[in-house]
């Protein structure tokens, strides 16, 4: 580990949010440091998303603080959450289908000119060069983001991240709908994107994907945090058993474990 | 990385030979535009073979006037239908706001400001689009923060304004309007005239052959593929080709004799053998509709508001979360709709130099047609404001030509349903096969 020293990039604490009767974060602590993936992991309906849209701003926390580089913070919207540095790549992607590529990565913070007219060839231009890193053959600059392959929209919705420096980065299942060869390209960009420095939380139910990528994972089960370990110190088959079980390696009971071998 | 632009692959090379449809790609108009462009002059070929007679000064200036009531609506209607949303209150609207200014003209300016004051006009205009403010706002309102529905909304609003309508006027036609405010109604008196219409001409041809020759330049700067010069040159001349071909046959018509001689008589000009020739010129709804598209266009392609409403109407949840505020955005919409029934309004009371209890009366359902036919998808995100005016002139085509040949009004409601569900089902299944 590099920066184990540095503070926080962002701290959530003891953040709960409810639905209704359904508790779907209970009393979660988290942390994220300047060039780290932490992975987030669980079953369905372990409260994954709904931990993280606390961050993006698409969901208030009932009780729970979120301090950002030491400072607590208030988050209410997605705006609040851009303006700290927080980008979200959604595993809806989030994108306006209708729209073009660069109309999609300048949504809601459009270049504009003096006037406050739209300056689409300015917008074009900036798409045209953060794409050529993220994806060098992309050329459908003027086409609705509908008649993308599932790795290009991916793209699109990380050159959003990248354009406007994110400094804490949510991927919601990044790689859910693509294939081999464009999971292996968001891989790179994750690992690029750590080594600038950039936090990263990732959620995913690929455990292979967040084992490769990760620092630290931390599991989620019924909407409580079940144990954070640092990567070096678990085998993949530790964390699927604290998935489905709920419970940290040293608790699981034989039973269990047998149990557990069978269904694996 | 190599230079993009440069080194840009044009995707849209024909293979081979080229056909005719790659070359109107290579133009980058929108195909469905071009197809309604053909259509409509398909509609009027017809029209021209039964009864040659259709095509004069004369019947271009009234079908004009009369396409700028509805066509004006429709450029709102396709931002309302993009957004997700439907406004059937807008001839309600329009009868109510219509009303408004014959009820301030003939009953609450003689006894205030005085008749024939300079300014009644000016009052009037600005009352009424402050009071299609209000009404878009407050229905907007409903829709956007109560989370109403829109169509439950207008609904309401189709109603509830016609039955303003009665008790405003008491269940009369209320008349006269501000004979200066009868002018933005159109007619010989309610035009530009012979030369202003010649430089309102020309202003609009170098407006377009600047963002023309601009949007080349600004793409060139960039390095971004541009389209072929000879497709430039041919968008340039058809251009100027229509607004000048439009500015000479309005001008071919001259004001009728009996209008002339008073003119004449009036300023003092003495009438030469055949009388006095007075080039009418473009009519005034049709200089308003003009503005209104070019505004309209403007918003909806240029302004930060245009590209929220597109956005919204192809993922409200993108939207959202982009940080969009979406609720204020279609409130802003409705608002919009308001001022555009307010000028709506004032030309259809202008043309009756009054207000009637029947004005406006199924407005919606041709602007909402207008749209639909002019390739908006009430699925959202997807229509164009040029679109929705051609669809406003086809259905306005079909309607005046129609009853130039002795239909009947029931009869031509056929014709109307018949194509605007006909050009809905051959969209759908183009759509389909595109994909």
């Amino acid at each position: 580990m590099t920066t184990t020293t540095a503070a926080p990039l962002v701290e959530l604490r003891n953040i709960n949010v409810a639905f209704g009767g359904v508790h779907a974060v209970r009393d979660v602590s988290i942390d994220l440091r300047p060039g780290e993936v932490v992975g987030l992991v669980g079953g369905n309906g372990a409260g994954k998303s709904t931990l993280t849209k606390v961050l993006s701003g698409a969901q208030r926390a009932d009780t729970g603080e979120i301090l950002i580089n030491g400072s607590p913070v208030e988050i209410s919207n997605p705006r609040d959450a851009k303006g700290f540095g927080v980008e979200t790549i959604y595993q809806t992607l989030a994108l306006a289908d209708n729209l073009d590529a660069p109309a999609n990565l300048f949504l809601g913070r459009e270049l504009t000119s003096r006037l406050g007219n739209l300056d689409d060839d300015q917008m074009e231009d900036a798409t045209r060069k953060v794409m050529g890193r993220l994806n060098p053959n992309f050329q459908r600059f003027n086409m609705p983001v509908k008649s993308l392959s599932g790795g290009q929209r991916q793209a699109v919705a990380i050159a959003r991240a990248v354009y406007f420096n994110a400094k804490i980065l949510i991927m919601d299942e990044p790689t859910a709908a693509l294939g081999p060869a464009e999971t292996a390209q968001v891989r790179n960009l994750v690992r690029q994107l750590k080594a600038d420095g950039i936090g990263i939380f990732l959620i995913s139910h690929d455990i292979h994907d967040v084992y490769d990528l990760a620092d630290r994972v931390s599991v989620m089960y019924h909407g409580r945090i079940v144990d954070t370990v640092k990567k070096e110190t678990v085998t993949t088959d530790d964390i699927l058993g604290m998935i489905i079980l709920g419970k940290k390696p040293g608790e699981v009971t034989d039973t269990e474990r047998e149990a557990l071998e069978l269904r694996g | 990385m190599t230079d993009v632009a440069g080194a840009a692959p044009d995707q849209m090379a024909p293979r081979g030979r080229p056909n005719i449809l790659d070359l109107i790609r290579a133009t980058e108009i929108d195909l469905r535009q071009f197809g309604m462009v053909v259509a409509l002059v398909a509609i009027w070929i017809g029209l021209w073979y039964e009864k040659p007679g259709i095509i004069s000064p004369v019947n271009f200036l009234t079908f004009s006037v009369q396409a700028a009531g509805t066509a004006i609506l429709a450029t709102g209607m396709v931002l309302v239908i993009v957004s997700r949303n439907i406004d059937l209150s807008v001839g309600s609207v329009v009868g109510f706001i219509g009303m408004s200014y014959a009820f301030l003209m003939a009953n609450v300016f003689p006894a205030t400001i005085g008749v024939n004051h300079p300014l009644a006009w000016v009052i009037a205009l600005a009352l009424g689009v402050l009071l299609g403010i209000i009404i878009g706002g407050i229905q907007g309102f409903l829709i956007a923060y109560l989370e109403i529905p829109s169509f439950v909304v207008t609904l309401g609003g189709l109603f509830l304004f016609r039955g303003l309508i009665w008790q405003l006027s008491g269940g009369t036609t209320i008349a006269p309007d501000d004979p200066t405010f009868v002018l933005i109604g159109g007619g010989p008196e309610g035009s530009l005239g012979g030369t202003l219409s010649w430089v309102f001409g020309i202003v609009i041809c170098v407006a377009a052959v600047y963002l023309l020759v601009n949007s080349r330049r600004q793409r060139r700067r960039f390095g971004f593929p541009v389209r072929p010069m000879w497709a430039e040159v041919l968008i340039g001349a058809v251009a100027i080709v229509v607004v000048l071909g439009a500015v000479y046959t309005s001008n071919s018509y001259h004001w009728p004799a009996g209008l002339a001689t008073q003119y004449a008589l009036k300023h003092g000009i003495v009438e030469p053998p055949g009388g006095l020739q007075i080039e009418a010129g473009i009519p005034f709804p049709l200089v308003i509709l003009i503005g209104v598209t070019i505004v309209m266009t403007f918003i909806a392609t240029r302004r930060r508001f245009g590209r929220d409403i597109y956005a919204f109407g192809g993922n409200p949840q993108a939207a959202e979360l982009a940080g969009i505020r979406t609720r204020w955005t279609v409130m802003k919409i409705f608002i919009l709709m308001g001022i555009l029934c307010a000028i709506s309004g004032a030309i259809a009371s202008a043309r009756l130099n009054g207000g009637t209890l029947d004005l406006g009366t199924g407005y919606e359902l041709y602007v909402i047609a207008a749209a639909v036919i002019g390739g908006t998808l009430f699925a959202g995100g997807v229509g164009s404001i040029p679109g929705a005016i051609l669809g406003a002139l086809v259905m306005q085509s079909l309607q005046y030509g129609l009853s130039f040949l002795q239909f009947n009004s029931p009869q031509i409601n056929m014709v109307l349903a018949v194509v605007l569900v006909a050009v809905v089902g051959v969209d759908q299944w183009a759509r389909r096969r595109a994909r």
